[in-house]
């Protein structure tokens, strides 16, 4: 576990707030889009494409590369943009973003996207298809991470605790779920739409090793995600306790705001407040 | 090889073919002693993984593996594999162009023990209407065989749908089943039996039966419902002006329809569909007996052959 500097901290900080920025700019461009879940996971894609993943940008089917699967797909504005900053397609596809058979769909395309690992849109599929990767690569003795982004409302999906079973029947270690858990939902708060609580024993018992931190502290995501790698006879899920719409004050904690449009007012109040204006 | 029932041919056929390709990983979802994987699970247990009953789960794992390198071959029983896992199959699969193997156990009413809920008599129409899935059927037990490799080498998504119970002998050991490539097993000019799967020796029976009636029927096999052999089927509707399907399926959607869906654009022709008509099977007691009730026997193949040559 490598401690890091605060500059290098403070590096990760602030590319979150360019892709909160990014995120903010392409909903509003494309007047569509899901503000809430991307804006809550940015430090978490911020620390991963920009620090935790083994990629290779110009190879995106390097064999050796970490597999970032997004379940929540819908968080494709945040994922798009960090790619993009990463180098896996030009900054400029962000505003094709949603036009006719561009590239970059609704939600995120393998086919489409080189660089996504997997189609996604539907909630729940990421955990079992990252089992089924992470057990692949135990099979084939390959030594790369699994990483899964679950939003906390689509753990209601059975099929995450059917696949929950199966990481944890075989040891799989090599995959590293991340919760992005901002209690909020399509319909309203997570809480009152279908409890999740108690989270972490839930967790445990079904065999994860749980790590909470907050996922808006970048120190703690790196090194939640480091200690992860360091359990070596089970699956790691990291519960992110997160704000829905974090860093744009009228959408924190507010459901409506899981897939709507600002308004040019709002828009301009949304990026001065990200970019730290009048602070 | 008509002597074990087609479950038995395929459990034995992948334990055989998975000394040879080490690519190929099996998933089950708790029914190995059904589909009869557990014969490929005694000779590679660490190529099989078995989920427990969570066929979601079983399609999604599958993918997983097919994204790292592997060619997972997915079993579960039929109705579950389509209907239960249906989204999972048209987004991670279908959509996403994974490199996995669908095998659905038990289709049509093979499984005649069970009853209805067990019973799958839709999975060919809403696999067929997934873009980029292949549909095959198989008709007996020497082209199970030979299919194994074929779907195996395929790179994309392949829905492969089998009977639990023992099927009437068509092929000889040898035969080299290719996708979308019909077979024309019994050349005729009054009319054209198009089936697929175990309706494929019904018809070579019927078209005995036929025979003996003065009326010369052709038998075209077709295996692969999608990508459909579009050229065998018009040819046959050009040559005998009347066509008869037949499937151990639905009439919606099925291998009937696609048929009509071809002819009625191309080379409208006077048509009668073989299948369940549009009602859930029963329980009984012995699979062939139920196909006769449900209006799949010989007698039902002659009898639409018969109506269909008077419409011409």
């Amino acid at each position: 576990m490598n401690y890091l500097t605060e500059s290098e901290i403070l590096r990760l900080e602030q590319i979150a707030r360019q892709l909160r920025i990014d995120s903010v700019k392409m909903i509003y461009k494309r007047q569509s889009g899901h503000p809430g879940g991307a804006l809550s996971a940015a430090e978490i894609i911020a620390v991963l494409f920009f620090h935790k993943l083994q990629l290779d940008p110009q190879h995106p089917g390097w064999e050796e590369r970490d597999r970032f699967f997004l379940s929540k797909g819908h968080a494709s504005a945040v994922l798009y943009a960090a790619m993009a900053r990463r180098g896996f397609f030009p900054a400029e596809d962000l505003e094709q973003w949603g036009e006719l058979d561009c590239h970059l769909q609704g939600h995120p395309d393998r086919v489409k996207t080189p660089g996504i690992e997997m189609s996604a849109g539907p909630l729940g599929h990421g955990i079992a298809v990252g089992a089924g990767n992470a057990l692949a690569a135990r099979k084939k003795g390959q030594h790369y991470r699994v990483y899964v982004l679950l939003g906390d409302g689509e753990i209601q999906a059975g099929i995450v605790w059917e696949a929950a079973n199966v990481a944890a029947k075989y040891h799989l270690s090599n995959l590293t779920v991340i919760l992005d858990y901002n209690d909020v939902q399509l319909d309203g708060a997570v809480h009152e739409i279908m409890p999740l609580e108690p989270l972490a024993e839930r967790w445990k018992a079904f065999g994860f090793h749980v790590i909470e931190i907050n996922g808006h502290n970048t120190r703690q995501v790196v090194e939640a995600l480091d200690l992860a790698e360091e359990i070596h006879s089970k699956p790691t899920i990291i519960i992110a306790h997160t704000t829905k719409g974090k860093g744009v004050s009228y959408m924190e904690n507010d459901h409506r705001w899981h897939g709507a449009v600002p308004k040019p007012e709002q828009y301009q109040q949304a990026l001065k407040e990200l970019s730290g204006e009048g602070q | 090889m008509a002597e074990i029932p087609q479950r038995e041919a395929y459990g034995r056929a992948l334990a055989d073919y998975g000394a040879i390709n080490e690519n190929v990983v099996v998933l089950d979802a708790d029914t190995s002693s059904s589909t009869l994987t557990h014969f490929f699970a005694s000779k590679f247990p660490e190529r099989f993984i078995n989920v427990g009953i969570a066929e979601p789960c079983l399609v999604d794992v599958g993918v997983g593996m097919a994204l790292g390198g592997f060619v997972p071959f997915v079993n579960a029983f039929a109705a579950f594999l389509s209907l239960r896992a249906v989204e999972q199959v048209r987004t991670c699969v279908a959509y996403a162009e994974t490199n996995v193997k669908l095998i659905g156990h038990y289709a049509g009413v093979s499984d005649y023990k069970d009853g209805p809920t067990h019973n799958c008599v839709v999975d060919i129409a809403v696999m067929r209407a997934l873009p980029n899935m292949t549909v095959i059927v198989p008709a007996d037990n020497n082209q199970i065989v030979n299919w194994l490799p074929v779907i195996a080498e395929y790179k994309g998504p392949v829905y492969f749908r089998m009977s639990r119970d023992k099927s009437l002998a068509v092929h000889p050991a040898d035969v080299k089943p290719e996708i979308g490539k019909a077979i024309t097993l019994r050349a005729g000019t009054d009319v054209a039996l198009v089936a697929t799967g175990t309706m494929v020796g019904r018809c070579l029976l019927a078209a005995d039966v036929l025979h003996g009636k003065g009326i010369s029927a052709e038998v075209l096999e077709i295996h692969t419902i999608k990508p459909l052999d579009v050229q065998a089927v018009t040819a046959a509707a050009g040559k005998t002006a009347a066509i008869v399907t037949a499937e151990e399926h639905s009439v919606i959607g099925g291998l009937g329809g696609a048929v009509a869906e071809v002819l009625a654009e191309t080379r409208p022709t006077p048509m009668v569909r073989v299948g369940i008509k549009d009602r859930f099977p029963v329980t009984a007691k012995d699979a062939d007996l139920l196909m006769d009730h449900m209006g799949l026997a010989v007698a039902d193949i002659v009898q639409a052959a018969l109506d269909v040559i008077k419409r011409k």
